[in-house]
């Protein structure tokens, strides 16, 4: 798998204009959970996805250079201790761990549900880094035969 | 149309696809039996009005179907052939569960219909769901606001599995190097 340098040029080029597409169509799916079906979880794999139809298409060397690798685990990591942070601040200012103390503003406003957005956007992120880091690195390992 | 017709066709054909992925020689096709299975849940959210658990449900069933190609295609594997008392256990398990769920059938007769009663702390989601969070999407508000602590529990599973396959993986890759160092110095 390490060797060979992705797909055929017809995969590739449709791949560089496709997956832009995906990923504004997984942050879509990500800012408006509060408001449609979807939300942190869905469109963090789409994102996972996105990410993961580069690694087969432009194989894995261009991959790791188009991508910083140990900063996604860094953003992973992130993004989960800043979940935690906006639950011990429901504790100080809303009375209860991951209560919703911020502004609810309009129903069906972009920006309203307090916390419910800001929390989707850690789950996003969360969800796709960790799903593209688990291929990446099942994909990187090698079965020897005969072991 | 009723909705319980489509979810029974959904349903056999589920159940053929899984029989098919059982019975499949080549690897490929059986992955893409799995794949109609996955399909069929996912269909059957959508018919229960559930939109949300088909999205993410649809979403992971790709997901599965490239790590199962990643992971088997080009890879060697033989089929093993089952032994005797494995056949003998594998029938008497069968008879046993038909027996248990034909005697069982009756207790299905007094289940609730579907959907009813609607429980105290569903109604008080969906009366005060909207006000209370300020969520148009109900289930987001559930799943981040009333439920928070699930989808914290469901992250840190995320975390750990990552976690557990980054160290064993890196153990493995190097414990592997220092073979082909002492085999070199062997040499």
């Amino acid at each position: 798998m390490q060797q060979n340098d992705g797909m055929t040029l017809i995969v590739k080029t449709v791949t560089r204009i496709s997956v832009w597409m995906i990923l504004l169509y997984g942050i879509y799916i990500i800012f408006h959970g509060h408001l449609s079906p979807g939300g942190g979880f869905a469109g963090g794999v789409i994102i996972a996805l996105a990410l993961l139809n580069v690694l087969l298409a432009f194989g894995r060397k261009f991959t790791s250079e188009w991508l910083n690798i140990s900063f996604l685990h860094d953003l992973e990591s992130a993004s989960a201790t800043l979940f935690l942070v906006i639950g011990i601040l429901g504790i100080s200012l809303g009375g209860a761990f991951l209560a919703n103390f911020m502004n609810k503003g309009e129903l069906f406003a972009l920006l309203s549900a307090g916390t419910i957005l800001t929390l989707n956007i850690f789950i996003g992120i969360k969800v796709g880094m960790s799903l593209f880091l688990v291929v990446w690195v099942l994909a990187g390992s090698k079965i020897v035969k005969g072991e | 149309m009723p909705v319980e017709y489509w979810l029974i066709f959904i349903l056999i054909v589920m159940i053929i696809a899984s029989i098919a992925a059982l019975e499949m020689k080549d690897i490929l096709s059986s992955i893409v039996a799995i794949g109609v299975v996955g399909l069929g849940v996912s269909l059957s959210f959508l018919f229960l009005q559930a939109p949300d658990l088909a999205i993410v449900q649809f979403l992971f069933e790709i997901f599965a179907l490239i790590i199962l190609v990643k992971a088997f295609l080009g890879k060697d594997y033989h089929i093993e052939e089952p032994s005797r008392i494995n056949k003998i256990l594998a029938g008497v398990t069968v008879i046993t569960l038909a027996a248990i769920f034909i005697f069982s059938v009756s207790v299905f007769e007094l289940l609730p219909p579907f959907g009813e009663p609607l429980m105290t702390t569903s109604q008080y989601y969906l009366e005060n769901g909207a006000k209370d969070t300020g969520a148009a999407n109900l289930v987001s508000s559930i799943i981040l606001d009333y439920r928070a602590y699930d989808t914290l529990g469901e992250i840190t599973v995320l975390f750990t599995a990552i976690l557990g396959a980054f160290t064993i993986l890196r153990i493995k890759s190097k414990s592997k190097k220092d073979k082909t160092e002492l085999s070199h110095a062997a040499k």
